[in-house]
């Protein structure tokens, strides 16, 4: 095998909906069970994915969705309940594709080394402290992130 | 052409990304020229393995499809 740089890969996670907490951390471990770095950088709502008392109450919203598989009328979706109700669906589903769940990939992001970085302006102004994160994260900014994101060979924005 | 391997992971019922971590792990436990057995239902998997081995240098030695459920002998390298 020739001695090169592993490939990186790069993920800003921005979004706290359960849908979308997914899409990261299955790229960053699947990266690097394929030999590539994988880093994580949450900002925004993507924080709560690494916030311990949040990432495992993750919800998803039945509104505004036209692409929910359970089709629900918008005006039906404002309802109380309907976001559990998605919720619960959504939970439903992935159980029985026996996709792992969220606390599942965190820690496999802890085994396989994943990077994981959390927003600092984020936690600033949502009232986050450093006690608030899981184990295994660390705290930097947009430089941070940049600086890793630069020699990655695939950046996503999720 | 059948090799025995010397490890042998049940990825049945598994979905991505479960099977390619486990086929790291398993990889991880061995010694180099040893061959690792990865048995999945995951339909994904034939391209993932694919795409797993072409870039951790493992070549998949065998590949099979029995029904619904996919054998893969991959040797380390």
């Amino acid at each position: 095998m020739a001695d090169q740089k592993p490939k990186r890969i790069a993920l800003i996670a921005s979004k706290g909906s359960l849908d979308m907490a997914y899409p990261p951390l299955i790229l960053a471990t699947t990266a690097v069970a394929m030999d590539m770095e994988a880093g994580i950088f949450f900002t925004f709502y993507g924080l709560d994915i690494v916030n311990k008392h949040k990432y495992q109450n993750l919800k998803v919203a039945p509104l505004a969705n036209p692409a929910a598989p359970m089709p629900i009328p918008n005006i039906i979706g404002v309802l109380p309940g309907m976001t559990m109700m998605a919720t619960a669906m959504m939970n439903n589903w992935m159980g029985k594709a026996n996709v792992a769940s969220i606390s599942t990939l965190l820690d496999n992001c802890r085994k396989f080394g994943v990077r994981m970085i959390a927003c600092q302006m984020t936690m600033d102004v949502m009232g986050v402290k450093k006690e608030d994160l899981i184990e295994g994260v660390e705290v930097g900014g947009a430089a941070t992130y940049l600086d890793y994101a630069v020699d990655a060979n695939i950046s996503l924005f999720v | 052409m059948s090799v025995t391997p010397d490890k042998t992971i049940d990825c049945k019922g598994l979905s991505c990304p479960e099977p390619i971590l486990r086929a790291k792990m398993g990889i991880n436990e061995l010694k180099s020229g040893q061959v690792l057995e990865l048995i999945a239902t995951d339909p994904g998997s034939i391209n993932d393995m694919a795409a797993w081995s072409k870039r951790t240098g493992n070549p998949i030695l065998e590949s099979k499809q029995d029904g619904g459920v996919f054998h893969f002998l991959v040797k380390k390298s």
